[in-house]
């Protein structure tokens, strides 16, 4: 466990203000104590600070997890939300999309938004902006990527993706053991 | 009273009767007529019947002799109204009173009337069965306007015959509105035995009855039909179907016992009989038999049992049964028995077989129970609230979706979990802002559970010690939003090693399972003596781990919850009982008010007498998997044995002090611990001595009570060092080096 070094928190941020922009800073600075963001076993944890600390007395190979997990740095150096950040992101989503009842199991198996299934969209969401997917009663289900901006929403047909999928909360069955 | 002289109703009557003839509604609903048709027969037989009634008429006595059949109509049109409206049941009683009023007022004129109603009545009887339902509505249409007057009405308004009509037929046409629904038969047959009487009295005087008990004959042979006839079709299917069923299970049975010889009395199978039941593949409805027989002898063993056979052998026989019955193995059947009485052996038996009710918890860290409910139930989930002792469970009844992935499940909305496995955290009763301890913590059921009901607020430390299992904790974690808490993957008993001074320890301890047969049947057949004193071994470790986790100086907490899903004593019951004895800690209540008390003694073994204050869960009593909880509270963190060594001076005072300060504990601990540490040494190694150092010194139990320190100073000493390695608890290290 270790902070993050400055090329991680650029990598990191960069990621995270596509679906929340500068709200970041709120999750910062919190008026309810110290929190951070800790590097462990290539995983970012947010945590406050005090549980920070006493997590640190368990050694790195028994520590599992700790606060929330927002995603993992690949390999290759890139980072990659995971549906755990879904909790932060979602308050503080800047750009979000609603997808009809009938839609919400598709998108639930990992499959894409169509415009078919999409139910209403922030306005002025641009072309591969990050978005939050919300079911019409407003459960946030995940997150992606617009494929196509407001506009084009607007006149595609309704079989043409509007949303790419990235992470929805149906990972929570499909894919517990990736998530640690 | 005015308004109920015979005259003008007699004229009403014939009114729209003819009106209705003519008017011949289309729309009359489907039961109706089919009464119709039946009373248009019946009305034929009536004719003839009438006749003799007639001549009966003349001769009161035979009349009064018919009439008493006419409570039983009477009974059952009202029993059948009667669950509409509550305050009928007082209405009838009142309408009786003043109709022998009535009847005194106009004998007179009805004895001369009678004899024309009833040639009148010859005429009309074709009319009216068309019109008398056009009466009925209107009737009903005044009925309704004023129920007490209803019932007035028709007893003076009209002859008898009619008055039942009336009734039955205010019945039928408000039953048409929701007939599919309800079912009045038992409603009905019960307010036919309480109507019997006082309706009776008042009929036999009245002078119309010539009249009413012909409906009643009919009544009476029809009375089934009749009852039959407000019911649908299908109902009327299902009714017949079920009287079948229950005379042929009736006959089944009855021809089971005849089959089998000792009917009477129950008799002992003879070796032979046991050596051929063995070739032979077991006759599961024979074994059945004989458990129940052999129940029924063991309860009232003095007067049924057969040629002075001892007990032993009748309770042989019944484990032996019981095994085979339910396919468990010998042992856990043996110790099943040990722990219930006979009677309750069955029942927690047959609670085994069937599954429990799927509960859900709501979680309260983003969601509301109410809402959820709401939500579910839109989705096709049929749900209650789980019980009063909860706020926040709820029942699954059936679901057209399934419940472990509805998009309310994958946002975290609530998660599956067993009723009983709320029980330890609510006894554990975690507060904001403490630092809380799960010590095997895996699937992270109670883990999610302590943290909602912390508000996601202080810390929490969530170990288990499988790498596996570690992962559902995360997962659920997160999917439920809990933010406070650090994932661990440690064994257990190193624990107090790696972090301690928590507020609250909640051990949820690895055990044999016999709570939850029901979701796991294979532990019926796979679980041993070797398996318990595996667990029991292992819990002893865990909840010694588990009390030297928790800090005793916490303002707010100090709290140690244990609770396993076994019922056996061993893993349950004997752990609590050992951790009083090596630990500076005592029972508290567990603020459960309901579940049954531990044992404080079990056969030769004798507990605690503080562990009356555990609760035990059973599946058959409770409707939840069987459970134990037991509640500690730690009241200083010397560690008993290990005091001497450590800091000699310090130690010895403190614990005096805590004698002072704890008494109820201590008497117990003080005659208990001279014994223990000399078998001590040997239980780990072996452990076919264990029951003996679990508790045999019963009688030695009463042994003066030694001063204690020394006690432990000096008998304890041999028992780390063995004991210790596999512990390897912090202060033992400590004291091996020392040594």
């Amino acid at each position: 466990m270790r902070p993050l070094t400055e090329d991680e928190t650029k990598t990191f941020f960069e990621k995270l203000s596509k679906y929340i922009g500068e709200n970041i800073r709120l999750l910062i600075d919190r008026p309810d104590g110290t929190y951070c963001f800790r590097l462990h076993k290539d995983r970012v944890y947010y945590v406050s600070e005090h549980i920070m600390k006493r997590a640190a007395n368990v050694s790195r190979e028994n520590l599992v997890s700790m606060g929330t997990c927002f995603g993992k740095f690949t390999k290759t150096g890139k980072f990659r939300l995971h549906i755990t950040a879904l909790d932060f992101l979602a308050p503080y989503a800047k750009y979000k999309i609603w997808v009809k009842p009938g839609a919400e199991q598709t998108f639930l198996y990992g499959n894409h938004v169509l415009k078919s299934g999409l139910g209403r969209i922030t306005e002025s969401t641009n072309q591969y902006q990050g978005v939050v997917v919300y079911s019409m009663s407003d459960i946030p289900l995940g997150f992606g990527v617009a494929a196509k901006s407001t506009q084009e929403c607007r006149r595609t047909d309704p079989m043409s993706i509007v949303c790419f999928h990235q992470a929805d909360i149906g990972e929570y069955i499909r894919g517990e053991d990736t998530l640690t | 009273m005015g308004r109920k002289r015979p005259d003008p109703s007699e004229a009403q009557k014939k009114g729209p009767g003819r009106k209705a003839r003519k008017q011949k509604p289309p729309q009359m609903p489907r039961q109706l007529l089919q009464q119709d048709s039946g009373s248009k027969i019946l009305s034929s037989r009536q004719k003839q019947r009438l006749a003799k009634r007639m001549q009966k008429a003349v001769n009161k006595g035979a009349a009064k002799a018919a009439q008493k059949k006419v409570p039983v109509t009477l009974g059952l049109s009202q029993g059948q109204k009667r669950p509409r409206s509550g305050s009928v049941s007082d209405s009838d009683e009142w309408n009786s009173d003043i109709e022998e009023e009535e009847e005194e007022d106009e004998e007179e004129e009805e004895d001369s009337e009678e004899e024309d109603d009833v040639e009148e009545e010859e005429e009309e009887e074709e009319e009216d069965e068309d019109g008398e339902e056009e009466d009925e509505e209107e009737e009903e249409d005044e009925d309704e306007e004023d129920d007490d007057d209803e019932d007035e009405d028709p007893a003076s308004g009209f002859t008898d015959e009619n008055k039942s009509w009336l009734r039955l037929a205010g019945k039928k046409k408000k039953l048409d509105l929701d007939d599919e629904s309800s079912d009045d038969d038992m409603p009905a047959d019960e307010f036919l035995d309480d109507e019997d009487g006082s309706e009776g009295e008042e009929d036999e005087d009245d002078s119309d009855n010539s009249d009413s008990s012909d409906d009643d004959g009919d009544d009476d042979d029809g009375e089934e039909q009749e009852e039959d006839e407000a019911l649908l079709p299908i109902e009327k299917a299902a009714k017949k179907l079920k009287k079948k069923q229950q005379r042929e299970e009736k006959l089944g049975e009855e021809e089971l016992r005849t089959n089998i010889a000792e009917a009477e009395t129950f008799v002992l199978p003879s070796g032979q009989e046991i050596e051929k039941e063995s070739v032979q593949p077991p006759d599961l409805t024979m074994i059945h038999m004989r458990i129940k027989e052999n129940m029924a002898v063991l309860a009232d063993f003095n007067n049924k049992r057969k040629d002075e056979r001892p007990r032993k052998e009748y309770v042989q026989l019944l484990q032996k049964d019981l095994c085979l019955y339910y396919s468990y193995n010998e042992y856990l059947m043996e110790k099943i028995m040990q722990l219930f009485p006979l009677a309750e052996v069955i029942e927690f038996l047959e609670a085994c077989e069937v599954d429990r009710p799927v509960t859900i918890r709501t979680n309260t860290l983003k969601t509301r129970r109410r809402d959820l409910a709401q939500a579910l139930i839109n989705r096709g989930v049929n749900l209650d609230p789980v019980g009063k002792w909860s706020k926040v469970g709820l029942v699954v009844y059936d679901s057209a979706v399934p419940i472990g992935a509805t998009p309310e499940y994958l946002a975290g909305h609530y998660i599956l979990q067993g009723a009983a496995s709320f029980l330890p955290v609510m006894a554990l009763a975690p507060q904001e802002k403490e630092k809380v301890l799960d010590m095997c913590s895996a699937p992270g059921g109670k883990t999610t559970y302590i943290a909602q009901l912390m508000k996601n607020t202080g810390m929490l430390f969530a170990n288990d010690v499988n790498k596996d299992r570690v992962k559902a904790i995360v997962g659920n974690l997160h999917r439920l939003g809990v933010t406070n808490t650090v994932v661990s993957c440690h064994d257990g008993r190193h624990f107090p090693k790696v972090i301690g001074g928590f507020d609250r320890v909640l051990l949820d301890a690895p055990c044999t399972g016999t709570g939850v047969i029901s979701k796991d049947p294979s532990i019926k057949t796979n679980k041993d003596d070797a398996d318990i004193k595996r667990h029991a071994h292992l819990q002893k470790e865990l909840i010694l781990a588990a009390i030297d986790s928790c800090d005793a100086k916490s303002t707010s907490g100090g709290y140690i919850v244990y609770c396993t899903c076994s019922v056996m004593i061993e893993e349950n019951e004997w752990v609590v009982d050992y951790a009083l004895k090596k630990r500076n800690v005592k029972l508290v209540p567990t603020g459960l008010d309901f579940g049954k008390e531990g044992f404080t003694k079990f056969r030769e073994y004798r507990l605690h007498p503080t562990l009356k204050l555990t609760r035990r869960f059973y599946p058959h009593t409770h409707n939840m998997e069987g459970f134990f909880v037991a509640k500690l509270k730690k009241f200083s963190n010397a560690i008993p044995g290990q005091e001497p060594k450590a800091k000699e001076g310090e130690e010895n005072s403190e614990t005096t002090a805590k004698t002072t300060s704890e008494p109820s504990t201590e008497p117990p601990k003080s005659s208990a611990s001279p014994q223990k540490s000399p078998t001590q040494p040997t239980s780990p190694s072996n452990k076919s001595k264990k029951k003996r150092f679990f508790f045999k010194n019963k009688k030695s139990g009463k042994s003066p009570d030694l001063p204690k320190a020394k006690t432990f100073k000096g008998q304890q000493k041999p028992s780390p060092g063995k004991r210790r390695k596999v512990k390897q608890s912090p202060g033992n290290k400590k004291k091996q080096k020392k040594e």
